[in-house]
Order: structure tokens, then sequence, then C-alpha cells
């Protein structure tokens, strides 16, 4: 096991150092000097001077990344320049929200997708699996955040039963907290449900058709048991390792989901940086993501190999 | 329970020995279009393609001219779509609308193709070092979220619709990367490589000339699929501002309005975002069903 460990966190290095590389290289696509695009409209010549002294301007490509890669290996992601403030403090003020958002639509999603596709694989070729086929369908062919808009329209505008948009801490009041997340939840956990519910069937009629499943049939055990004991819980195993490649479908949604619905969160962070060219923090939220991404891929494995020790040894 | 299975297989091949066979793609299009919801998508395809391409004789109205007399007016005789904040046809503006996606789609998934299968190739048949260094710029970009990718691309870029292409192809260009790789790497190892190899053939015209014919058809149900998610994509950009600009249309752009109008003008909304629902639906139905045809293995009702 530790010598499965040592070779999977081995080969997220040389990913980690081409993400930085790639997001260092962003600054590059920029038309122009760097710092005047970076100053803003104002163009202020203390504020240039600045950049080009703190940003190496005057040093080649190679040596201006290292300089901000030690920056970033000690958790320095720069400053945001329109709020004047270091772009980690941003970061770790907005991902509570996020992280809230992301794991009700998680909830939503496990909650329609595994029963869906457990459905529709122990009631394989019956209407049951068609109908919930049209809806992974569905689920996947929705822009969510059209969905988004069409559910203010039906539950905020026409029958108001929830707020249309705002955020409300869960520490305040976790009523109104729960009001305003659970359609944006709902929004994001949609498309996800999609993706588990086509996962979750074919793992489901995989396993159903092994033998152990017919011996537990033949032995007596009741369809219950069998579908939800035997087969289900080995079929969960690759749902968890490919769902947490969904991951990023979350991170992407999660940008307009809260675009939709304003709430202050991680992706509305990174829409706002865009329109303000605080281009730090477009850097810091994409670095951020694209390393949780990675760590979370890696915890997702190593779950693996610790539950299927043929992983191990391959 | 092996036997008759490959006795089953067997069976028409050995009666079809000596016979014409099909050409094999007269015989996916067949399968395709016998699929009733692969045949759906196709033909909502070929019409958002005609809409779009004869867009100025068939929309009702000109789609960027305002009209203060008719500002937000529900749909009716006029304005089959109703209008919008400053008095456009919604109707002319979605007939417009579908040049931008239609656009988007098929360019970026073209920048993708362009860029990954060369890459691919070159990563699967040459292997070693060259294998070790595109794989790893791949897991790079894979370990970016699609969308916030294409968003940061897009930030650096400026918004415009070209660049929003741009970046959806380059952040749609690492699964094809994978895709080419591996399945050349599988082709690699088949006996007719082995016998092209043999007979002296340089590497280059095997990879082009035998490799390449043979990973076409996954990559071909890739590039429909990649079609949908870069439709969705494109009306994600427009719809946060950075896509199609006004005042020309885009369907993302038209929700990204008409959100600040649902509660007293919801037209506005709802036929911008079932445009993009049906034309998104049709290229993953025609991806699901060219999937199937080219590989009836695969079919998921089998």
């Amino acid at each position: 096991m530790t010598a499965y460990l040592v070779r999977r966190v081995a080969t997220i290095v040389p990913t980690l150092v081409f993400v930085s590389i790639l997001i260092f290289g962003l600054q590059q696509l920029l038309p122009g000097d760097p710092a005047m695009v970076l100053a803003g409209e104002e163009r202020d010549p203390a504020v240039i001077a600045h950049l080009r002294e703190t940003l190496h301007l005057d040093k080649p490509f190679a040596v201006r990344y290292l300089y901000w890669l030690r920056g970033v290996v000690h958790g320095d992601l720069g400053e945001s320049l329109r709020m004047q403030q270091p772009v980690r403090e941003l970061i770790a003020e907005k991902l509570p929200v996020t992280v809230e958002l992301a794991c009700l639509a998680i909830v939503i999603a496990l909650a329609i997708g595994i029963p869906a596709g457990v459905v529709s694989a122990v009631r394989r070729g019956t209407a049951w699996d068609y109908g919930a086929n049209v809806v992974a369908l569905w689920g996947l062919s929705t822009p969510n955040f059209w969905l988004g808009i069409m559910l203010i329209l039906l539950f905020s505008v026409t029958l108001g039963w929830l707020p249309a948009s705002g955020y409300v801490s869960p520490f305040e009041d976790w009523r109104a907290n729960l009001a305003s997340m659970i359609m944006p939840a709902f929004v994001l956990g949609n498309a996800i449900a999609a993706v588990l519910m086509r996962h979750t069937r074919s793992a489901m009629l995989q396993v159903l058709s092994s033998d152990y499943v017919r011996t537990a049939r033949a032995k007596g055990a009741p369809e219950r048991d069998v579908v939800l004991k035997h087969a289900l819980r080995n079929a969960l195993i690759p749902i968890v390792t490919l769902g947490a490649l969904e991951l990023g479908t979350l991170l992407s949604g999660a940008v307009l989901t809260e675009q939709v619905f304003t709430i202050p969160g991680f992706g509305k962070l990174i829409v706002d940086a865009v329109f303000n060219r605080d281009y730090a923090v477009v850097q810091g939220v994409v670095l951020f993501t694209a390393t949780a991404y990675i760590l979370l891929n890696l915890a997702a494995d190593i779950a693996y190999a610790i539950v299927n020790p043929r992983i191990r040894v391959q | 329970m092996s036997v008759p299975i490959a006795s089953a297989a067997d069976g028409p091949a050995t009666g079809a020995r000596g016979a014409r066979l099909p050409a094999p793609r007269a015989h996916v299009l067949r399968r395709l279009l016998h699929r009733p919801a692969a045949a759906f998508g196709l033909v909502v395809i070929a019409l958002s393609v005609a809409i779009a391409l004869g867009a100025p004789f068939v929309a009702p109205y000109d789609p960027i001219a305002t009209s203060f007399a008719a500002v937000r007016k529900a749909p009716s005789a006029a304005h089959w779509f109703g209008t919008d904040e400053i008095g456009r046809d919604v109707l002319s503006r979605v007939i417009f609308g579908a040049r931008a996606s239609l656009l988007a789609g098929v360019v970026s998934v073209l920048i993708s193709l362009t860029i990954g299968v060369p890459a691919g190739l070159l990563a699967g048949y040459a292997g070693g070092t060259t294998d070790m260094l595109v794989s790893r710029v791949t897991d790079a970009l894979l370990a970016c979220p699609f969308l916030i990718l294409a968003i940061a691309l897009a930030a650096f870029l400026g918004p415009s619709l070209s660049n929003a292409m741009i970046a959806i192809g380059i952040s749609a260009t690492p699964v094809f990367i994978r895709l080419a790789r591996a399945t050349t790497l599988a082709v690699k190892a088949e006996d007719f490589v082995l016998a092209a190899r043999a007979i002296g053939n340089a590497p280059w015209r095997i990879a082009l000339r035998h490799v390449l014919p043979n990973i076409v058809p996954p990559l071909l149900v890739q590039a429909t699929l990649a079609i949908a998610a870069a439709v969705i994509a494109e009306a994600s950009l427009s719809f946060l501002g950075l896509g199609q600009q006004p005042p020309q249309p885009s369907w993302g752009s038209m929700l990204n309005t008409a959100k600040n109008y649902i509660d007293n003008a919801p037209w506005m909304a709802v036929w911008p975002g079932l445009s993009i629902f049906l034309l998104v639906l049709s290229f993953n139905l025609v991806g699901d069903g060219l999937r199937d045809a080219l590989d009836p293995r695969h079919a998921w009702h089998s």
C-alpha cells in the first residue's frame, strides 16, 4: 500500500507543475505591456511602477515564473488590485459559501442519481428504464443557468415560495439559508444526478450479472437484499471514482449558478474578477480549483485502492 | 455457454464469405437513421443549420433593430415570441442566435480536433519521452475544470465570440488527446500495423495511413458529444458576458438580459433557453446513436 501511495502521490507533482506553468502563462496572453493592462483604466504611474517591481516584469519569463511559484508555495497568491486584499483571503472568505452549495448539490445528485440508476438497471428495458434515461438526457442537455431562471420564474415569481436571490449565512438563520440555497443546489445537482444515474446503471448491470449475485438469489435471499446489499455495495466503488471526476462539472456549474442566484461565492469571485480585470484573482482561483480537483481525485483513487486491493499491485 | 455464442457470431460471417459486403459507412448511416431518437436529433440539427444559414430570409425582423413603441411586448401575432427590453423581436434574435451557437459548437470542436488528434496520435505512436510530456500537459489541462479554464482564457484573451471559441476549443482539447492516444495504443498492437512495419513503411506513413483511419470512429462520437458541450459552453460564456458581444444576438447573452426582466417579461427567457436545450439534446442524441451504430456491442439496451 505504501508503494502505491508513493507512486500515486509522485504522479501529481509534474501535473501540479504543469498546471502552475499554464496558469502563470495566461499572463502572456494579455495584449501589450502587462503592467499597463494590470493597472486598469486609471494607469496611475505609481501603480505601474509598483507592478513592474512586484511582478519582476523586467526579468525573463522563467525567472518571473520562479518568483511567482515561490510566493504560491508559501501561500501567497498575489493581491487583488481592485479590492486591495490578498487573493488568499478573498478565496478563504468566499469558499465556505461555494462548499455549502456544492455539498447540498452532491446530496441532491446522490438522492436522485443513485436510486434512478438502480431502478433502471433492475427494471431494465421497461418503462422505468426508458423514463430514467429520458430524465438523464434532459439533465445533460439543459443549461443549468436556464434551469435556474425557469425555477425562479416558477417558485419565486409565480408561486412566491422561495427567494429569487441573495444569501443568508446558516449561522444567522439556517431556515432562510436553506430557503435561499435549495433552488441553486437543485440546479447544480441536476446535471450531476444525470451522470451518476448513467454510471450507476452501467455498474449495476455489470454487478447484477455476476456469479455471486446469482448465488445470492439461488440461496433464496430476498430480491431487495440482493439488489441493495449484494449488488449496490459493489457497484458503488466505480460510482465513487467516476463521481469524483464530476467535481469539475460541479465547480464549473457553481460559477453559473452563483451568477444566476447572486450568491457571493467562489464563482461570483472569478466572474467579478474577470470584469474588474483583476487578473491575480483569476489566476488564484483557477490555481486553487485545479489543485483542489487534483487532490480530491487523488483522495478518491486512494480510497479506491483501500477497498480494492487489485489496484495496488498493478 | 461460450459455444453457442461463438457459433452464432460465426454464422453470418462464414455465410457472407465471398459475397460483397455493404459499404461500412452506408451501414452506419442506415443504423443511425433507424434509431428514432438519433433521427430526431439529425432532423433538428439540419433544421437549425438551415435556419441559421437562411436567417435573413426566415427572420421576420432585423434582430438588432430597436423599437421603443414595442418594449417588452408579450407574444402576439406581430411578434410570435414577444419583444425584449428595447423592443427587439425575440423570434428574430433567436433565429440569428442559432448562428453563434452552431458556429461556436463546430469551430471550437474543430480547434480541439486539430490540436488533440495529432498530439494524441504522436504520443501514442511515438511513446517514450514524447508520450510522457504530452500526457503530463494533458493531465494539467484536465485538472482545470472545463468552464473555469475557458473563463480564464476568455478573460485574458478579451471577450468576443472568436475568443470564446478559442477558449472552448483549447479547454476541450485534452479529452481528444487522451482518446486519440488510447485508441492509437490499441490499434498499434494490431497485426496489420506490425505487417505494415515489417514491409518497411516509414513510421509517419504507418501513423497516418494505417493508424489514423482506425481511430476515427470513437473520435467521431466524441466530436459529436463535444459539439453539444461546446454549444452549452458558448451559451455559458455569453451568459457571463464573455462570448458574443451586444448588440449581436446569442442565446446565452439573451438569457443574461432576460434574467433581469423575469418578473414582467418571462418570454424573453423561455425561447432562447428552449433553443439551447433542443440543439444540445439533438447533438447528444446523435452522439449516443452514432456510438451505438458504430459499435452495436455498446448499445445501452443491449
